[in-house]
């Protein structure tokens, strides 16, 4: 029997009062983005946003709620962007999007940060029992893309201590269920030779460092075959693909190499405005678990593709409601939309 | 190829050479003119359609004046009616939705708009904007227009199968003002495509683009494409089959870094440069101008050759904006005379470069 789970990658757009608030009250220059000393005003503007975030989950239905990552301006580089041994710089693209993030230049040795540690803490507090709470961190090898050395001077010691720094960080997590590694980087900037392997050894040792049940999940592109190969090496419960940006890879790839017993499917597009039915979304989820037909997995997240920060507000809360009653629907629930209708 | 350029000479031009002077197209908006913008948008305010009509003229009144002052051969009015460049015209366009703010970076954002059923011609785009225009302008009228390929990259498309359907029926529509703008009697037509940029691997689509933008245009229109900040190594030579008259770049803010990739083969087009930085709020001296002029001619020749700021100049603070057009200007007209005299070798128009600056500096 599958068990099917409705989350999120994280990253939610700010509710259009508080981009206004946060604007009024930081500024729009590159000097005015989050650096982990926001003053009271601030850190209260985020507070509430917190709380909406979590309540948009638990209204829609998840079965894992985030935290938000409201407070991540820099997108993915967020974890880099506030450590003290960190510059940040320019403007610099995020991926293929019209989004820019600061240029995060690592100029000292990566100690112990805490940050996403306290956001995840007073996410948990907000959320109490009501659902299993869910952590995310960029993997060490989008980290490792996205930023720049400026310390170690070698690629293979400079993933490494990504890698460390990202083990310190979980390692002060509270209690979780679930880890998101977001790894887009693994897709669109394709490790090495040699580099390949060191990255699945590194999501290893962040994985390593938690109980939880940690999931890889990629995006934008598929992974290629080799890149690939060597993340099943890395000893976490799933994979996650980007389905609807593609499929064909994807799938050669499960069945060329087999895949992990759980799988995460980006069923759900958080680049676009249009808003999936439950029963689209349902009918998703049985494709993937029916394409692939070498495995019958244990768990099967379905999630939406991307960070949600893409889409308008209005739009992300009705994908995240899309979301929990496709799930339902495809677990043979009556979705909780329809019960209140 | 017909000469859509000697049209654009202003009957008191000083001298033989003309480097045609002008802009990319936005320009900083005098303060008042967003506040008037968001009275006309509160409810709650008395300030209607009309009242934001004449704040609008008066602004563009004024900006044109401003280019003028400056010397600029075209002028165009700031795009003082427009909003952002997506925004506006998805705000005309039927087919079209605003579901609210996306982060582009930071607390920036931008009404990413949707595209929820096939695109259509709505209201009138430009035509108002240009017959007002030129109506109070004493030199030739530029339309500055974003092209079909960034108003569908920079759109979330719920309707159609692939991006490049949803752009090329947006080109028509922009064929369909381009002409309606033509026949109320502009002459310089400019299409902005940053997104080019961004994707250079869609240059075909682009092309496509074009190509149904400027179908059946009269051959004395001159069109232009504005591409900026991009990696023309992915897009050059392909950009030359393009049926336009003129691309318009920047360079000035890499230090003509790119200039080589235009060397072979030879740039067919008019080039239209960028001599001044768009986001940097030193304003360049006469002289630096000019040396940034003569790096345009190592691409083309002078009666090939416009000058214009790298990109629109509406994030500068106004004043500077103005100081930096009337250095472009007076830059150019030196150069022109300096054409004039000879003292110019179009084989190596850079100053204190190339082989013999070399010898000198080793013979001291």
């Amino acid at each position: 029997m599958t068990e099917l789970v409705a989350t999120t990658p994280g990253l939610y757009p700010l509710p259009d009062r508080a981009k206004e608030d946060l604007a009024d009250l930081k500024g729009h220059q590159r000097a005015d983005l989050v650096d982990g000393s926001e003053d009271e005003d601030v850190q209260a503007v985020y507070e509430s946003v917190r709380e909406e975030l979590v309540g948009d989950q638990t209204a829609a239905g998840l079965d894992r709620v985030v935290e938000g990552q409201a407070r991540w301006d820099d997108m993915l580089a967020h974890p880099l962007a506030v450590h003290p041994a960190v510059e940040t710089g320019g403007i610099r693209r995020y991926y293929d999007n019209n989004n820019f993030y600061r240029e995060v230049t690592v100029t000292d040795d990566l100690g112990f940060s805490g940050d996403v540690a306290d956001e995840l803490s007073a996410a948990g507090d907000l959320l109490g029992d009501e659902a299993p709470l869910q952590a995310v961190l960029p993997g060490p090898y989008s980290l490792f893309d996205l930023a720049t050395d400026d310390y170690y001077g070698d690629d293979a010691e400079f993933l490494g201590a990504l890698a460390d720094f990202l083990e310190g960080e979980v390692g002060a997590f509270p209690d979780y269920e679930t880890l998101f590694l977001l790894e887009p980087s693994l897709a669109t900037a394709p490790p090495g030779d040699g580099l390949d392997e060191r990255a699945s050894e590194a999501v290893d040792r962040v994985a390593g460092a938690t109980r939880a049940d940690v999931v890889v999940h990629t995006c934008w592109e598929p992974l290629e075959e080799r890149v690939y190969a060597h993340l099943m090496d890395a000893d976490v419960e799933a994979l996650g693909f980007d389905f609807v940006a593609e499929q064909d890879q994807t799938l050669y790839n499960i069945q060329e190499y087999g895949t992990t017993d759980a799988i995460a499917a980006g069923v759900v597009d958080a680049r676009n405005t249009l808003v999936e039915s439950a029963e689209t979304v349902a009918e998703r989820v049985e494709w993937v678990r029916e394409a692939v037909t070498t495995t019958t997995f244990d768990r099967v997240y379905a999630t939406a593709n991307v960070e949600l920060f893409y889409l308008p507000t209005n739009k992300y809360r009705a994908k995240l409601s899309a979301l929990a009653d496709g799930v339902a629907l495809a677990d043979g629930e009556v979705p909780d939309s329809e019960v209140e209708a | 190829v017909s000469d859509t350029r000697e049209q654009f000479r202003p009957a008191d031009h000083p001298n033989d050479q003309f480097l045609l002077t002008t802009v990319v197209g936005s320009y900083p908006k005098p303060k008042w003119l967003d506040r008037v913008r968001e009275m006309h948008e509160d409810d709650g305010a008395d300030f209607g359609d009309e009242e934001w009509a004449e704040a609008a003229d008066d602004a563009s009144r004024l900006v044109v004046g401003e280019h003028e002052r400056a010397g600029l051969d075209v002028v165009v009015d700031g795009e003082m009616r427009r909003t952002e460049m997506v925004e506006y015209f998805a705000g005309l366009i039927d087919g079209y939705e605003f579901n609210g703010p996306v982060k582009v970076w930071g607390h920036n954002y931008f009404d990413k708009p949707s595209v929820v059923e096939e695109v259509s011609y709505g209201e009138s785009w430009l035509v108002e904007e240009f017959e007002f225009t030129e109506s109070v302008a004493s030199r030739a009228v530029k339309v500055p227009i974003t092209g079909p390929y960034t108003l569908a990259s920079w759109s979330f498309d719920e309707v159609y199968d692939s991006e490049a359907d949803l752009a090329y029926d947006l080109a028509d529509l922009v064929n369909t003002e381009v002409e309606a703008l033509v026949e109320a009697g502009a002459r310089y037509i400019q299409i902005d495509e940053p997104a080019l940029a961004t994707t250079p691997d869609d240059h075909a689509i682009v092309g496509e683009c074009l190509e149904r933008v400027t179908a059946g245009l009269p051959d004395d229109v001159r069109v232009g494409l504005h591409v900026c900040y991009g990696d023309y190594s992915r897009i050059y030579p392909e950009v030359l089959e393009y049926p336009v008259d003129e691309l318009d770049i920047e360079q000035s803010n890499v230090e003509y870094a790119q200039m080589e990739t235009f060397a072979d083969p030879e740039f067919s087009l008019d080039l239209a440069l960028g001599v001044v930085d768009a986001h940097d709020a030193d304003v360049e001296s006469v002289e630096q101008i000019k040396r940034n002029i003569r790096q345009g001619l190592r691409v083309v020749p002078p009666d090939r050759l416009t000058v214009s700021p790298d990109c629109g100049l509406k994030l500068l603070p106004r004043e500077v904006a103005y100081r930096k057009m009337e250095n472009m200007v007076r830059a150019a007209r030196e150069v022109e005379a300096d054409l004039d005299a000879g003292e110019i070798d179009l084989a190596d128009p850079l100053p204190d470069t190339g082989g013999d600056a070399d010898v000198e500096a080793e013979a001291e």
